[in-house]
């Protein structure tokens, strides 16, 4: 499979990561050699296959729909770049 | 004497800390000293003398006082820096998290620290343990001790858990916490000529570790002796509620599947492992571990595993995937870095552009690629298909067999700038020990001798689910054959 930069600079905004426009050809290079190594997996028929999700072939454990933690507030905000009166902040979003 | 406490075994320290030859502190102290010495190494990210000093204290106090001792009481140990240590800077070895103090502490540390063992210091880590080198780490690379006879040349200590094994094979900790996604355990200790476990899926808590992929992550020890990684996951391991994939199964003590005893047992070697162009010396140490089992009274036999070779093709789809959703939550607003933006999404774009390194952004724009519209089936669907096709593979191979042998990685600790340069060479690095994180095995990589340019080269058995106890007694049986002494010249 062969990316190209458009392809690139649509996965890197999907991903939130800023790719200056000069990065992408090579990025896109590097991408799609990794991904054509990776597509040898089509070698394999793996029709009626289950997709396999997890390793523990057991159900997940359910507990009671309690809360159990919280009430301190000051030590979730103390690791925050930026808060305020008791909130994390953002750029703002709303004009 | 104090001066070399931190040659001993975890086993050794515990007699000695019973028979009062020496106090928990000083074999803080003598840690602290190398650590001190050897920092050129650059495997601490961050020291805690003052933790180590009174947490071994309070251990010295517990002893004199002869209160209730944990199995761990007074031991020195470093911690992997993606384990939460409550008040502690915990990086992942990445920019993203740099400062970032957690006001809590992971279960798995928690749970030593119950033990009553001591902390050093938090060990370096390629970036959100993605890589085999260590050079990923923000911090910089870790040194191995170890040389090529007769070059100067610093190698790599292999990684992801690159800081945990330097520190080990150094003497700068008695063991050492680690995690294993694909192999970052077990590839260090086999670079370092230390003992590395990665037990059974759910075996250890990944509550509190900073997740990379979710369905791969097992926390596990690093230490200079089967026993001692024995002794270790002992006290890490157990059932956590705070981890929905943590199993509710006892665990025993594992020092007393040290037998010695394999007569009978039966040990697989799988022919798909045997790579063209494989170096010799690796296909000579592997042949040469399968001798010491047969002397020892195992029965040999060669199984097959077809999918081998699609196993890390696999892996790089399912890593990624699960890594680009995990690391997700690294935006700026929370906790770590932020660059300020003119948007949301603009201070989104330039935190991660920043935080993240390189390989942790190529591997995060993999993961949102082959999870993305139009590609789910092709490449994520596809590879959990090759994943169960995996896992069937094993499932008949342990019909036949109770523990299979392979080499624990392809080489020999390698230079910067060795192979180092390729996305896809690097990634050949876990090709032998992927396959057991893909379908929750437990694996160990134990020392198996020096290659012609001495440097130690280790062997992995994997075994079945939930069975350690196979891999410490067939373990143990490989650590007294190899009968591997040497140690890195100079520590």
């Amino acid at each position: 499979m062969s990316l190209d930069s458009k392809t690139v600079a649509h996965i890197a905004m999907l991903a939130r990561i800023k790719v200056p426009e000069a990065e992408l050809a090579a990025l896109a290079k590097e991408l799609s050699g990794i991904m054509t190594w990776i597509e040898q997996l089509n070698e394999v028929d793996t029709t009626g296959v289950e997709p396999m999700t997890g390793v523990l072939h057991r159900n997940l454990p359910q507990r009671e729909d309690k809360i159990t933690d919280g009430g301190y507030p000051d030590k979730i905000l103390m690791n925050a770049p930026d808060a305020a009166h008791g909130f994390f902040t953002v750029p703002k979003v709303v004009e | 004497m104090s001066s070399e406490l931190n040659n001993l075994t975890i086993a050794g320290a515990l007699e000695g800390l019973a028979k009062k030859d020496f106090s928990a502190v000083e074999l803080a102290q003598a840690h602290l000293r190398a650590m001190e010495k050897h920092r050129d190494l650059n495997a601490y990210i961050v020291e805690t003398p003052e933790k180590a000093l009174s947490m071994a204290k309070a251990s010295d106090e517990r002893r004199a006082k002869r209160e209730k001792l944990g199995a761990l009481d007074g031991i020195s140990l470093a911690i992997k820096d993606l384990f939460c240590t409550d008040g502690v800077q915990t990086t992942a070895g990445s920019h993203i998290l740099e400062g970032f103090k957690p006001p809590y502490e992971s279960t798995v540390t928690a749970n030593l620290w119950k033990a009553g063992a001591v902390m050093l210091g938090k060990v370096n880590m390629d970036e959100f343990a993605m890589g085999s080198s260590n050079l990923t780490s923000y911090f910089g690379g870790v040194g191995n001790p170890w040389r090529r006879r007769g070059d100067n040349k610093r190698l790599v200590p292999g990684g992801s858990s690159g800081g945990s094994a330097s520190a080990v094979s150094a003497r700068m900790a008695l063991g050492a916490t680690a995690t294993d996604t694909g192999g970052s355990i077990r590839q260090p200790a086999a670079f370092t000529g230390t003992v590395g476990i990665k037990p059974t899926y759910g075996r250890c808590s990944r509550w509190g570790i900073v997740a990379f992929a979710s369905s791969l992550d097992q926390a596990g020890p690093m230490a200079r002796s089967v026993k001692d990684c024995a002794i270790m996951l002992g006290a890490m391991a157990g059932h956590d509620p705070k981890d929905s994939t943590s199993v509710d199964l006892p665990v025993s003590d594992y020092t007393k599947a040290l037998t010695g005893d394999v007569r009978g047992l039966r040990v697989g070697i799988p022919k798909e492992y045997r790579l063209d162009g494989m170096s010799p010396e690796i296909e000579k140490l592997w042949h040469e571990g399968a001798e010491w089992l047969k002397k020892a009274g195992a029965e040999i036999k060669e199984v097959s595993l077809p999918h081998t070779k699609y196993a890390l093709p696999t892996y790089y789809i399912i890593a990624p995937a699960e890594a680009s959703s995990n690391l997700a939550r690294y935006d700026g607003v929370r906790f770590g870095l932020r660059v300020p933006g003119e948007s949301l999404d603009d201070m989104y774009e330039k935190t991660r552009a920043e935080g993240f390194g390189k390989e942790v952004r190529r591997r995060i724009m993999i993961g949102t690629y082959v999870l993305s519209a139009g590609y789910y089936d092709a490449y994520y669907l596809k590879a959990q298909r090759l994943r169960s096709l995996i896992a069937r593979d094993f499932d008949i191979a342990f019909k036949d067999v109770d523990v299979i042998l392979t080499p624990s990685t392809p080489s020999a600790a390698f230079a910067e700038g060795e192979n180092t340069d390729d996305p896809i060479q690097m990634y050949l690095n876990d090709v032998f020990t992927v396959t057991a994180n893909l379908v929750g095995l437990p694996g160990i990589s134990v020392p198996g001798g020096l290659d012609s340019q001495g440097l130690p080269l280790g062997l992995q058995l994997i075994g079945r689910a939930f069975d350690e106890e196979a891999l410490f007694r067939v373990g143990g049986v490989l650590e007294s054959s190899a009968n591997f002494t040497a140690k890195p010249a100079g520590y």
